[in-house]
């Protein structure tokens, strides 16, 4: 749990300085226009604050959380489209700032992981069904030829033998 | 004197546990009795030694001997008592012994209440087990010893992080642990499978249960930090796909679907290879999710180089014990003979279903936790996977989970009829068709998901009902009949049931709070009100106040609902002396339509607070669920046929190996 967390940044000590309980959004960093406002609280759920572990600019109140909550509202001020502020802050702060990697040769295979294992696992699946209710299957739960003569020779010895 | 004690009965149990992973396996293997007998005594002193050895840390923490390292590091002499104990489990050396303790007790647990198993496979289970536990002893002593002393004895300890001084630590590590150690057993049974080329129902009756007390203890355990991390960061959040949360889930995940894979091994001897994978595979999250908690390699890349030493001893440990068992698996898989034919539509094919979907869940959870240390160490530059992503990914796996759910229990085993499935839930329909409209029509604007994925939790309620229904055949038999049938119907059916029950309650809560939250943040001066969620709060001003080792400074709201007085809410502020480090105690007001959540923040210029007030409709609801579930599997625990030793002749007899 995010707790553990905490308890390991404890045993860490050079790092419970990056702890924050979270305060986030302040009363005056709200942008007056609703639909604006509203934008930037969910693009600040997508960010990462980089001093935090694993927060949201959104849910952190680190100063570096509140310089980009402070800057994501004013790009959007200034007109820019959810995709151009993202733009921004990559071309600022590396991919690393983005809590949703875009699709790309690195994250192909991250993005496609449900996909290919339920593909696979299932293909897998498919085919043992398919092979235990295939008739050779079903046979095999049933004794050849071969092995009724035997077993019924072994019971004849038995039967000799008593 | 106690210290000293504890630490030689830690050597002792390290030297015991070499005993018993070895003399009982070579007795199992040359089929000596008295060989193998030896794990019984061996096991029992190996709990009483780490119980012991433990039991001397507590004393040392409760009596504040700040000549031990390890308290003087983690405790102070001004912390409440409860805390104190409770703090020898809130620092890595205390948690690691917790660890070995629990795994002690499991290995007890087999030696007494084994006595229907058969002799080899008792003693090669006893014999992983000690060779789990040897592997954590070295890592203890070697280290992580919390017996060390230091010179001079300080005056006073450095103390315990705030946000760990709280009812839950006591309570969540344990529960946490219990789950992850607990699915040791399947391991250990599973490797012993495997060393014994032999697995049948009756391994898989041994097994079910005591994967079920494990599921039970992590089901609880990771809601009880769930609710600890909403009512403790205050910021309301429940739970943040973060890292070690992660850890926590994806053995929760694979346990689930190890439950029920189990189920179809020992109704009908299918499964065999995949139950027996999954057994290793899910204590084998359990153990990555030790170390990625333990070696920090996850919070910070620098943490890891901090003590290397750990993180290395972890690792070296985890591929010992994954790899060994993946790699007996592989070539002994072979030897397992499969049962059991199915058609696709049939309660096997059910459970397949579930166990492909959870799998995919897990794998996910996994890759998408592990991807930007793997995409990193192959130079592939930073990158982060967070909340977005797990919401995107995991959520479409869990539809059709919860969608076919219902369907299971209602078809019959080898061949089931999906048509007469869905004709019985044809009730369940209605119900689920009339919550989606209800919830359509209330939110006025809302996503438009919403209503669909809450019905998906009333779906597997109502399908959980149905079933219970089915089977008594209410509506179909006269009455009296159906209540000889309500009586007679098996506790794990009823156990079943009602898990299933606690799903759907969770699935509403989630879906519920995380829909329609709302959520006001402004600067009050006293006097002043805001309004959120049909309630009136009134600021009426903050006082100080001190605890035991902390000052606060307390905010009063009162709350009333138009105009009806409803409760006062008293947030606060901490500020803690040892370490000095604030924190902030949400006031919290519990109603039936959902938590209303206050935080008091910082103070503005001129007099005013920063307030910020959340309403979590339904939030109750994901831990309700989580208790349901828990009464679940402690119902199904209970039916005298899955009691350990209850068909204790007949088993005992078939079990013998044939020779």
């Amino acid at each position: 749990m995010r707790i553990l967390l905490l308890a390991l940044s404890l045993l860490f000590a050079s790092l419970s300085a990056g702890i924050h309980t979270a305060h986030a959004v302040e009363p005056d960093e709200i942008l007056a226009d609703l639909v604006l406002e509203s934008r930037a609280r969910r693009l600040s759920a997508e960010l990462r604050c980089m001093v935090c572990q694993n927060q949201s600019i959104d849910d952190s109140n680190a100063p570096l959380a509140r310089d980009l909550r402070l800057l994501v509202r004013e790009r959007l001020k200034a007109g820019a489209t959810d995709a151009e502020v993202r733009a921004f802050l990559v071309a600022r702060y590396g991919e690393f700032v983005l809590l949703k990697p875009p699709l790309s040769t690195g994250t192909v295979l991250l993005w496609l992981t449900p996909l290919l294992v339920l593909a696979g696992i299932g293909v897998l699946v498919a085919a043992r069904l398919r092979a235990g209710a295939s008739p050779a299957a079903v046979a095999g739960q049933q004794l050849t030829e071969d092995e009724r003569r035997r077993v019924e020779a072994i019971l004849a010895r038995d039967d000799a033998k008593s | 004197m106690i210290t000293e004690l504890g630490h030689f009965a830690l050597l002792l149990a390290l030297a015991v546990a070499v005993v018993q992973m070895v003399v009982p396996a070579v007795g199992a293997h040359v089929r000596d009795q008295r060989l193998m007998a030896v794990a019984y005594p061996a096991s029992l002193l190996q709990l009483a030694l780490v119980a012991g050895s433990f039991l001397a840390l507590t004393y040392a923490y409760v009596a504040s001997d700040f000549s031990v390292e390890n308290v003087f590091l983690n405790s102070h002499s001004t912390k409440p008592l409860v805390y104190r104990i409770s703090g020898v489990w809130g620092n890595h050396e205390g948690s690691m012994l917790l660890w070995v303790l629990i795994l002690a007790a499991f290995g007890a647990a087999v030696a007494l209440f084994g006595a229907n198993l058969p002799p080899t496979l008792k003693a090669n289970v006893l014999a992983v087990q000690a060779s789990i536990a040897l592997a954590f002893l070295l890592f203890i002593a070697t280290t992580s010893n919390p017996f060390l002393r230091i010179d001079p004895v300080p005056a006073d300890g450095r103390g315990l992080n705030p946000i760990l001084q709280d009812p839950g630590l006591a309570i969540h590590p344990p529960l946490l642990y219990g789950g992850y150690v607990g699915f040791s057993m399947a391991f250990s049974f599973a490797v012993a499978a495997l060393i014994e080329g032999r697995t049948d129902a009756a391994w898989a009756r041994w097994v079910r249960p005591w994967t079920l007390a494990a599921w039970m203890l992590l089901t609880v355990g990771i809601a009880m930090g769930s609710w600890w991390a909403y009512y403790e960061l205050g910021w309301g959040g429940w739970w943040f796909w973060d890292p070690v949360e992660n850890a926590s889930f994806m053995p929760w995940l694979a346990g689930t679907a190890l439950l029920h894979s189990a189920l179809v091994m020992e109704k009908r001897e299918a499964l065999k290879v995949w139950t027996v994978l999954l057994a290793i595979l899910t204590f084998s999250l359990s153990l990555m999710g030790t170390f990625l908690v333990r070696s920090g390699i996850l919070s910070s890349v620098h943490a890891f180089a901090v003590d290397p030493k750990r993180g290395i001893f972890i690792l070296v440990i985890m591929v010992l014990f994954i790899g060994g068992s993946l790699l007996l698996f592989s070539i002994r898989s072979g030897t397992l003979r499969q049962g059991g034919i199915f058609a696709p539509i049939s309660r096997e094919g059910a459970l397949v279903l579930n166990n492909i979907l959870l799998a995919a869940a897990t794998a996910t959870v996994f890759v998408g936790t592990l991807y930007p240390l793997a995409l990193d160490a192959l130079g592939g530059g930073s990158i982060s996977v967070g909340a977005p992503y797990f919401n995107l990914t995991f959520g479409p796996l869990m539809v059709p989970l919860l969608l076919a759910l219902p369907f299971g229990p209602l078809l019959s085993w080898k061949r089931g009829d999906a048509a007469a499935a869905m004709q019985r839930l044809l009730v369940a329909v209605v119900v689920t068709t009339l919550a989606a409209a209800a919830a359509l029509a209330w939110q006025s604007p809302g996503p438009w998901l919403a209503p669909f994925a809450l019905a998906l939790g009333v779906w597997v309620i109502a399908g959980a009902v149905t079933e219970i229904a089915f089977r008594v055949k209410a509506g179909t038999a006269p009455w009296p009949e159906v209540i000889r049938r309500l009586r007679h119907l098996p506790l794990s059916s009823y156990g079943a049931a009602l898990a299933h029950i606690g799903v759907g309650i969770s699935v509403i809560g989630i879906v519920a709070t995380s829909a329609w939250r709302t959520e006001t943040v402004v600067a009050l001066k006293p006097g002043e009100k805001l309004e959120i969620a049909g309630y009136q709060l009134e600021f009426r001003g903050t006082a100080p106040g001190t605890g035991p080792n902390y000052k606060e400074l307390t905010g009063q709201f009162a709350v009333t609902r138009g105009g009806t007085p409803v409760t006062t809410l008293a947030p606060s502020k901490r500020l803690y002396d040892q370490p000095r480090q604030a924190t902030t105690e949400a006031g919290i007001h519990v109603g039936w339509r959902g938590d209303l959540y206050a935080v008091l923040g910082d103070e503005q210029p001129g007099g005013a607070y920063t307030v910020r007030v959340y309403f979590n409709p339904l939030v109750r609801f994901i831990w309700l669920g989580a208790i349901v579930m828990f009464l679940g599997g402690a119902l199904s625990l209970s039916d005298r046929r899955l009691r350990v030793g209850a068909p204790r002749r007949a088993k005992a007899r078939a079990l013998q190996p044939a020779e």
